[in-house]
């Protein structure tokens, strides 16, 4: 098991990371004849500043929630798998499918199988990763990459004929699910239903992977995959369900941006939600409630994305250039696992 | 249409075998820069940012100066300070390679569109092609034989290379890194130097790859440019086994499957064509597919790399 310790030099090496990811994005606009001060301020009022803007972050947060969950689960299990980008795609067009289909359905009823559908479609798509893995030996680390332009060429394919809605002439989409089934916004906020989805969804598996035999049996089999042979647990199964649940986590994201957010399948599935989630995943250091604290910071940051555009006149990249070097940190940071730590008096 | 005479499917055809010379010089360069990369016994998974990064600097640095030649040193350089910034992170202890790559591909594409947007609009210098199909007087054909010098470059480079690892003392060296990192250490040699100069030696490549793409084909510079040609090519370094000739082949083969879509689309078909756009990623998978066993076991693959185990 997991000493307290571990968490709290995880969180302290985690935050050392972003203040060195700070520093270096600051000399970064510095160079650009930016004040970083001034980028910063505006990027926290972007993010958390107003109510307008902590909604907006909320709103940002809510997939990328899930989609990190398609790298942490399987990473429990000793994989690397970056499919998040695929597996909303396949999400949404499970969705739409569902949804279409299930046209006279009694609201909620067709709420929850719409989003089942598209849990299914992302879980399905990574668990046929996880079973090359196993079955085949190919590493899951490129596939899943190369599986994230495959579905984004299916999805072009699919939304410019088979499913097209040729009623929408100015751009490229599916038919729409029935307006019944798209959920609203929590009261009172305008954050829609996606964000409470996602925190119960984090906490959920939190329990799972912390407090289980199954959770339990992912730690064996990441750890030491000899040892868990040895044990006689079914290595086959656990990668399978490890990639099924990941999936499932990001197609969920993409079903729920379809149900709230756009009510149909189109290029808006492909803005890097699945890319983030990578991100959010290490950041968290695969610990599924930290999900949740870091989706509002990469949430936060995406959301101001818009704001620093217009102020400083950035581009729209400078978000994923920071969004790197935090990752470059983070990684940089792993180094020094273990040596924080306090020595253990002997009792 | 093709300069007014239509050929058919035969201008599929022919668009294929252009496409496997001309889209296959990136899919060459950066796969030989990871084989080098490879055989020292690291992955570096995120070639693909390098590649982008590489065409915007190439594509900028052509513009500013006027020089074309110019812009490939500066993609090159691009690439190797990226490589760079990979080994000096994978060199600290605990380090997993494929995710400082997985970092890499992420801040490379963003560095490549933050420092970019100024050079989406302009026109800069193109490098040079040299008239192989000035035999013909049909302009497809003509265009289609008009070929890239650095694609004799990158074959000159597959035979040096493959002749190089096997034959030479630094090639020797570079093998001993990847298969035995005890058995570098044992003989005196720092293996952390070899792999960083090897990652960014690869990075140099995959950067002028990057290079062939903003100034020949298609020779501009814009955020859709690659479309994952860098990752596809750390794949078929898997399917070529290591070795740099096969690289050359297996790129000649996800060239001619890069060219179906557009080509396809030429000659009028207009519904599912995006289908043959994923052929590339597909064949790529298939190949992944075939050249991977179930025992784990990579045949060919350096022992210390970490995909393979």
């Amino acid at each position: 098991m997991r000493l307290p310790s571990d968490s709290v030099e995880s969180l302290l090496l985690s935050l050392a990371a972003l203040a060195l990811a700070a520093i270096l994005f600051g000399a970064f606009v510095a160079l650009q004849g930016l004040d970083p001060l001034a980028v910063y301020w505006t990027l926290y009022l972007g993010a958390f500043g107003t109510r307008f803007s902590i909604e907006s972050t909320l709103t940002q947060a809510a997939p990328l929630l899930l989609t990190a969950l398609c790298t942490l689960i399987p990473a429990r299990v000793g994989l690397l798998v970056i499919g998040g980008e695929g597996a909303v795609v396949l999400g949404g067009l499970g969705a739409v499918l569902a949804g279409t289909a299930l046209a006279g359905v009694p609201a909620s009823l067709g709420t929850i199988l719409t989003i089942a559908a598209g849990a299914l479609a992302g879980g399905l798509w990574i668990a046929a990763a996880g079973a090359l893995k196993h079955w085949r030996g190919v590493n899951e680390t490129i596939a899943t990459l190369l599986m994230n332009y495959i579905a984004i060429a299916l999805l072009n394919h699919l939304i410019t004929g088979p499913i097209r809605d040729f009623s929408q002439t100015l751009k490229a989409q599916s038919w729409s699910i029935p307006s019944s089934f798209m959920i609203g916004n929590i009261p009172g906020w305008s954050v829609h239903w996606g964000l409470v989805i996602g925190v119960i969804a984090c906490a959920a598996l939190h329990i799972l992977l912390r407090h289980t035999t199954l959770g339990f049996s992912f730690d064996v089999l990441g750890g030491n995959r000899r040892a868990a042979q040895m044990a006689g647990l079914p290595i086959g199964r656990l990668l399978l369900l490890a990639c099924f649940l990941g999936g499932a986590g990001a197609g969920m994201a993409g079903a729920i941006e379809v149900v709230a957010v756009h009510g149909a399948a189109s290029e808006s599935l492909v803005i890097g939600l699945g890319y983030t989630g990578i991100l959010i995943a290490f950041l968290a250091r695969q610990n599924a409630l930290a999900v949740i604290a870091v989706a509002l910071l990469l949430g936060g940051i995406s959301a101001s994305g818009g704001l620093l555009q217009r102020r400083f006149d950035m581009p729209h990249a400078a978000t994923t250039v920071l969004q790197g070097l935090i990752f470059l940190c983070v990684l940089a940071s792993s180094a020094l696992a273990g040596r924080l730590k306090p020595r253990r008096s002997v009792a | 249409m093709t300069g007014g005479l239509d050929l058919g499917w035969w201008g599929v055809l022919l668009a294929i075998v252009a496409g496997a010379i001309r889209v296959s010089t990136p899919y060459l360069l950066v796969s030989l820069g990871e084989t080098l990369t490879e055989r020292s016994g690291r992955v570096n998974i995120g070639l693909e940012g390098t590649l982008v990064l590489g065409a915007m600097s190439a594509f900028a640095t052509s513009y500013l100066t006027g020089s074309p030649w110019l812009g490939l040193l500066a993609a090159g350089l691009a690439g190797a300070a990226l490589g760079l910034l990979h080994a000096l992170i994978c060199n600290l202890p605990r380090v997993n390679d494929i995710a400082v790559g997985i970092a890499l591909f992420i801040f490379g594409i963003g560095l490549a569109f933050y420092l970019g947007k100024p050079f989406i609009e302009p026109r800069a210098p193109m490098l040079p092609g040299i008239p192989l199909g000035s035999f013909s007087t049909y302009p497809a054909i003509r265009s289609a034989f008009d070929v890239s010098p650095l694609f004799f470059i990158g074959i000159a480079l597959a035979v040096a290379l493959e002749w190089g690892i096997k034959n030479t003392r630094w090639g020797l060296i570079l093998r001993m890194a990847g298969e035995s990192a005890d058995a570098a250490r044992a003989i005196g040699r720092s293996v952390e130097r070899i792999r960083t100069l090897a990652t960014m030696a690869g990075g140099f490549l995959a950067g002028v790859g990057g290079g062939f793409l903003s100034l020949y084909y298609p020779g501009n510079w814009n955020e859709g440019l690659s479309s994952g040609q860098g990752l596809m090519a750390i794949a078929l370094v898997i399917f070529a086994r290591w070795s740099p000739m096969r690289c050359f082949y297996a790129s000649l083969l996800f060239g001619g499957a890069s060219a179906i879509g557009p080509a396809v689309q030429t000659v009028g078909i207009t519904e599912g064509y995006y289908l043959f756009y994923a052929a590339p990623y597909v064949l790529t998978l298939a190949l992944l597919i075939y050249s991977s066993s179930p025992n784990q076991a990579l045949a060919g693959a350096p022992n210390e790399l970490s995909i393979s185990r």
